[in-house]
This record gives C-alpha cells, sequence and structure tokens, in this order.
C-alpha cells in the first residue's frame, strides 16, 4: 500500500488526525533539505508537503511567492530536490508528497518526472495548476509509479463536481478552505465545518484542508472535521525569518513550531 | 470529443477551439480549482451571448460610434515606393479609440461583465494600451476597474498610467519578478482568485486558460474581416500577404483567425513578427516561436520561454507590450499546421521601421507594429509590384514617446 494510504488508513483507526506542513524546498537551500523534513516529522507531522520552487506560483500569497524566490535565486533545481529527497529518504518515516507545478512537470515530460519523484522516495503529488479535466494522464501515471495524486476542491466547487474530483484523487483530497491564494489569516471561514459535511457525503477519501490554517488553535478546528490540517505560509514564513541561522536554525525553528502545532492535533498528536 | 478534422487529420481551423479549448495540440485550461467557477461561467455567458442577436447588434453599434470603426484599410504611397516592390496598405487600428486595438476586446468583455452581473473589472496591462482599454470600458459602464502593471513598464509607458488614473481606473505598480506583463498577469490571476464573486478578469491578450484565447480572437476578428471586406473593395481581391506582430498575438489572431478559417483565403500568406531584442540568449528577447518550447504558462499550453526544468525565462523587448514568455495557443497551432509562417524582428529593426514610417506616412506607430513594419521593409522590396501587402498598424505611437526620445538621444 502507498505509505500515504498506510498512514490515513492506520489514523482512522486509531481516531488519530494527522498534520501536514508545507515547506518549500531551497529554503534556505536545498543541502538544508534532510535536516528540515527530518525536524518537521520529529516536530509530529504525518505527511509534509515539499514545495519545489517555481518562478510564477499563481495560487500563492506572497509568503511563498518569496520563499520560492529565494530558493531560485540561490540556485534550487528539481534535480537537486530529488536528490535531497533520496538522501532523506530511510531516516523518515512520514510521507512526503511535492506540490508543483504543472508547468515544471510538463517541461520535464510527465513520466519521467513522476518515475524520478518515485525513484526519489516521494509518496505522492499535487499539482495546483492541473484541474481534473487535464488529470487523465496524470492519474494514470501517478497510479502506475504506486504514487497518490492529490487534487483541489474550492469553496466554489459545486458538489458533483467535488465528487468528480474525489473520484479521481487518490490519498486524500485537499480542501482549500476559502478563496483566494496562500496565506495565514485570522479565522477560518464559518462554513467550513458545512463543506466537509457535504464532502463526505460524495467520498469517503481522507480530507485535508489547506490555506490560512496558521495556529494550533486552528489546527483543532480543523481536524474536528477534516482527516489533516496543512499548514503552509505561517511556517514558511518562521522560517524565512530565521534564514541567516542556516540549515540548523531553520531545522530547529520547524520543530520547535511543528509540535506547537501538533498540540492542535489533540489527543491525536504525535501519532504517526 | 474532436473538433472536425480534414481528411489529412489537422483540425479544420474553423471549428477551434474543441470544447475543451484545444488548437489542436495547444490550449486547454491549467487553472487552480479555485478558478474554475469563474472561468466555467465566463464560457458559459460567453456562448449564450454568441447566441443572442442584441448581443451583436450592442457590439456593431459601439464597435461603429464608440470605436469609430471600422477602421480604414489604407494605401501607403511613399512606404511603397521606398520599398520599390509590393503594394504596401496600412490596416489603422490605431485609428480606434484609445489608439490601439485592444479597445475591441475590452469592450466586448465588459459587456459579457455586465451580462454577468459583475461590478469590478480587473486587468493586467504591458505597454498600458490594454490597460487604457480596460478603464476606458470600464468608465463608460460605470465599473470599477484596477490594472496591474509592472513597475519597470510603468515607468516606460507613463502617459498610459496617467490616463488609465484620469478615467477613474486605480493602477496598481507589481513589484515581483522582472516587474513587467508576466507578473502583471501572475497579480491580476491571483486578485481574481479571490475576487471572481464579483468581479471579471479581463486578459488582453490571447493568450490564458480557454475561454480566453477564443473570446479575445473574436472580439479582435473584427480587424480581419474588416481588411477582407476593405481589401476586396478598395483592391478588387483579397491580400496577398498580411503582416501583424505577434506578443501574446492577440492583434495578430484578429487579423489572421478570419483569412486561417476561410478556405477562400487559402492563398494568402499570414506572417507573425516576434519580438527579437537584442540577441538569441534567454533574456534578450521575446520570441516564443523562434527560440521557445511547447510548455504550460498563464493557463494554456503553447509555445513559452522556460529554462529546463519549466521555470520561465527572463525576456526583454524594446516595446513594453511586447516582453511576455509566451504566446496565444493558436498561433502555436497555426505554426505547428503550417497556416502562419513567423519571423523575428529586433529592437534596432523595430527603431528604424519606426522613424521610417513617421517621416514617410506622417504616422507616428507603436513600438509593438513597428516590429511587423520592419518586417514588411524586409520582403517587400522582393516582391512583385502587384503583391498586395497588408500591415496591421495595431497602435499608435504617443506612448512611446519619452522611451523612443530616450533611445535615439534627441
Amino acid at each position: 500500500m502507498n505509505r500515504i494510504d498506510s498512514i490515513f488508513t492506520d489514523l482512522r483507526a486509531a481516531g488519530g488526525k494527522a498534520l501536514m506542513p508545507f515547506v518549500t524546498a531551497g529554503d534556505p537551500s536545498v543541502g538544508a533539505l534532510p535536516a528540515v523534513l527530518s525536524a518537521v516529522e520529529r516536530g509530529g507531522a504525518s505527511v509534509v508537503e515539499v514545495g519545489i520552487p517555481f518562478s510564477d506560483p499563481i495560487a500563492d500569497g506572497p509568503v511563498i511567492q518569496a520563499s520560492m524566490k529565494h530558493a531560485l535565486d540561490h540556485g534550487a533545481t528539481v534535480e537537486g530536490v530529488f536528490a535531497q529527497v533520496k538522501a532523506a529518504r530511510s531516516d523518515l518515516t512520514l510521507g512526503l508528497v511535492a506540490m508543483v507545478s504543472y508547468s515544471i512537470v510538463h517541461r520535464w515530460g510527465l513520466t519521467e518526472f513522476v518515475d524520478t519523484a518515485a525513484e526519489a522516495g516521494f509518496d505522492g503529488f499535487i499539482f495546483p495548476d492541473l484541474p481534473v479535466e487535464e488529470s487523465d494522464a496524470a492519474v494514470a501515471a501517478a497510479r502506475s509509479a504506486g504514487l497518490i495524486l492529490s487534487m483541489l476542491v474550492a469553496p466554489s466547487t459545486p458538489i458533483e463536481r467535488a465528487k468528480r474530483i474525489a473520484e479521481a484523487s487518490t490519498g486524500f483530497v485537499y480542501v482549500v478552505s476559502r478563496p483566494g491564494i496562500t496565506g495565514a489569516r485570522t479565522a477560518l471561514p464559518e462554513e467550513l465545518p458545512g463543506r466537509l459535511a457535504s464532502l463526505r457525503g460524495v467520498t469517503d477519501t481522507p480530507m485535508t484542508v489547506g490555506f490560512g490554517v496558521s495556529t494550533p488553535e486552528q489546527v483543532a478546528q480543523v481536524v474536528s472535521v477534516a482527516d489533516a490540517a496543512i499548514v503552509g505560509s505561517a511556517l514558511v514564513d518562521h522560517l524565512a525569518q530565521r534564514r541567516d541561522g542556516g540549515a540548523e536554525a531553520v531545522a530547529l525553528a520547524a520543530e520547535e513550531m511543528v509540535a506547537a502545532l501538533a498540540s492542535g492535533l489533540g489527543q491525536a498528536a504525535g501519532t504517526q | 470529443m474532436t473538433a472536425t478534422t480534414t481528411a489529412t487529420g489537422t483540425p479544420d481551423p474553423a471549428q477551434l477551439p474543441d470544447p475543451r479549448g484545444y488548437f489542436g495540440a495547444f490550449g486547454g485550461t491549467y487553472i487552480p480549482e479555485t478558478l474554475h467557477h469563474a472561468v466555467a461561467e465566463l464560457s458559459a455567458e460567453y456562448d449564450k451571448a454568441k447566441a443572442d442577436p442584441a448581443f451583436a447588434e450592442q457590439m456593431a453599434t459601439l464597435n461603429r460610434d464608440y470605436i469609430g470603426r471600422p477602421t480604414p484599410l489604407q494605401f501607403a504611397p511613399r512606404l511603397t515606393e521606398k520599398c520599390a516592390g509590393a503594394q504596401v496598405w496600412l490596416k489603422r487600428e490605431d485609428l480606434a479609440h484609445t489608439g490601439a486595438h485592444k479597445i475591441n476586446n475590452a469592450i466586448g468583455q465588459c459587456l459579457l461583465a455586465l451580462r454577468m452581473g459583475k461590478k469590478r473589472i480587473i486587468a493586467e496591462t504591458g505597454a498600458g494600451q490594454h490597460g487604457t482599454a480596460t478603464a476606458t470600458a470600464a468608465a463608460k459602464f460605470g465599473l470599477e476597474c484596477e490594472v496591474y502593471m509592472g513597475e519597470e513598464d510603468m515607468r516606460r509607458q507613463r502617459p498610459n498610467v496617467l490616463r488609465m488614473q484620469l478615467m477613474g481606473a486605480t493602477v496598481t505598480s507589481v513589484k515581483d519578478g522582472s516587474r513587467t506583463l508576466k507578473d502583471a498577469t501572475n497579480a491580476a490571476l491571483r486578485d481574481w482568485m479571490a475576487t471572481s464573486q464579483d468581479t471579471h478578469y479581463i486578459i488582453g491578450s490571447a493568450v490564458g486558460p480557454h475561454p480566453f484565447p477564443m473570446i479575445v480572437r473574436d472580439f479582435q476578428s473584427v480587424i480581419g474581416n474588416e481588411t477582407k471586406r476593405q481589401c476586396q473593395a478598395q483592391v478588387g481581391k483579397l491580400p496577398d500577404t498580411v503582416v501583424a506582430v505577434v506578443g501574446g498575438g492577440s492583434n495578430a489572431a484578429g487579423m489572421f483567425y478570419p483569412f486561417a478559417s476561410d478556405p477562400d483565403c487559402a492563398n494568402t500568406q499570414l506572417i507573425g513578427v516576434e519580438p527579437g531584442g537584442t540577441g538569441t540568449s534567454f533574456g534578450q528577447h521575446a520570441a516564443a516561436i523562434a527560440y521557445g518550447r511547447p510548455g504550460v504558462l498563464h493557463g494554456s499550453l503553447s509555445y513559452v520561454l522556460q529554462d529546463d526544468d519549466g521555470q520561465t525565462a527572463p525576456v526583454h523587448s524594446i516595446s513594453a507590450g511586447l516582453d511576455y514568455p509566451g504566446i496565444g495557443p493558436e498561433h502555436a497551432f497555426w505554426k505547428d499546421a503550417g497556416r502562419v509562417s513567423y519571423a523575428v524582428i529586433d529592437d534596432k529593426e523595430a527603431l528604424d521601421a519606426f522613424q521610417t514610417i513617421s517621416r514617410l506616412e506622417g504616422i507616428l506607430p507603436a513600438l509593438e507594429p513597428s516590429h511587423a513594419l520592419g518586417h514588411v521593409l524586409k520582403i517587400a522590396p522582393e516582391l512583385p509590384n502587384d503583391h498586395v501587402l497588408v500591415l496591421n498598424l495595431c497602435g499608435r505611437g504617443d506612448k512611446d514617446l519619452d522611451e523612443v526620445v530616450r533611445l535615439l538621444e534627441l
């Protein structure tokens, strides 16, 4: 079974929930990635989204844009990210999901990208700019490599379409909490529990919620209705402020912040 | 479903895009799910508008009374004399209201926004012509308007910034990346993701996710349709060659489509001219077809300038309206189908052509169509004197005066 599927199956059996942080590969440096991934795991994450830096991340807010720009300005390449993941994989138990623009995947060639990612030790993908209409080939390629492909459901997605997206998704469905781009917000939308309940009515696939989740309290709110909480910009911002301290300082900060966020998982905190 | 194909397996150009938004292998809808609803809503509204005779009538009236159409197709005697070859004719889109073809699309899309009940319009702009056209249309229809413009372009095209502001638009400076058109497009897309419920995004070129390349092409097709009619009436035959500049490709798509989709125009040669900048390396030009490869950018699959990792390459052109790292998907299709050929004219050739037409015809062109003119000056001398060559003069050069004066050290 794919690692992401096992993680969610085990969590559900134990009544637990998952924390799924996002980190930018290449911030502070590509070489720091193994240390950051271990730190995130020690902090209590079950799955980590590894953001592969892209020059034009249209779904991302200023924090992740700046982080990706830093990574690219400091020489991050896809090959470099794959090499670091490969080096880190054997020391990690958490699931590794590559969050990557389809612009990159297309340029590499879908099959080559998927196979190289699988060989590096990734467990799955999120292609945030590949909607379900365009996803047939990607779904097939991920499946044949034994990897998951999670797709996004937006607040404006009608339920029939959400069902189609959930059916095409493997691993988990990525539920976008609110309209707009990534970035921390003070409050989660009030209608979120209702949306999750409707989605539960059309799919059994685990559901993760991201966009605007930044505090342990919000993590607790999210996992009261979803299987996992995704924290991106808040963590990326926290780590970016510690860039000057190098990989060690960033890894330490990552572990502390992920542990604090994981406290929001309640009794399920730390469950792998 | 697939589009109608001919016996050779090439899709019929008149039937494109197919229902999935593809022009052959190019196009599609590569967007975050957050934008799906807005794009689907636009597709549905556009289909309704196309089927509504009242909409066609409204467009025709605005084209005539507000934009000032038809724009003239005009013989250029002194240019023709200088070239000593083909007869050079100018399609005077620079005489359309606001001074460029961009208004054709801005008015059309504003009408769609009104039909959808949207209260706010956003746009990206490079040279400021599309921003100006959008601010103009928004003012006319009483819509709130915000235009995203790269900081570098705001410097290069200051008169247009002032025009937009005078018409009540907010011009928002984009300081990311290269601070030019690509980054302004990113900013507009990000805005739209959060605001699409009450906001319509008027893309200015024949780029972006389906249905934008089709909608922009259709509203701009008034250029090619008029040219066909005018050429028949004034010259007694169709043009032998039509030349247009291609940045994202909206004026060229509007000029070419009525020819490319009409089997009776099979003998009209169509030439798109890309901006060659100062050289052939990444960062020196913006010629996506000449030096790019198929890739995904800003919602569609087309020729793009990317490195081996799919990162968008830096671009350069003397013209702020052309320094974009991609090209509309229909151009990619026409290129691969062999229906349109694409040439490259560099900064210097464009600047020379700018001066030539200014002195010979008393027309200050924008730097964008100066590229097309640069190509005309190259090919016209080699053609026979019964050859009718039409140049799409897609905009006037007032906006470029500061930049041209600076470059020529006047």
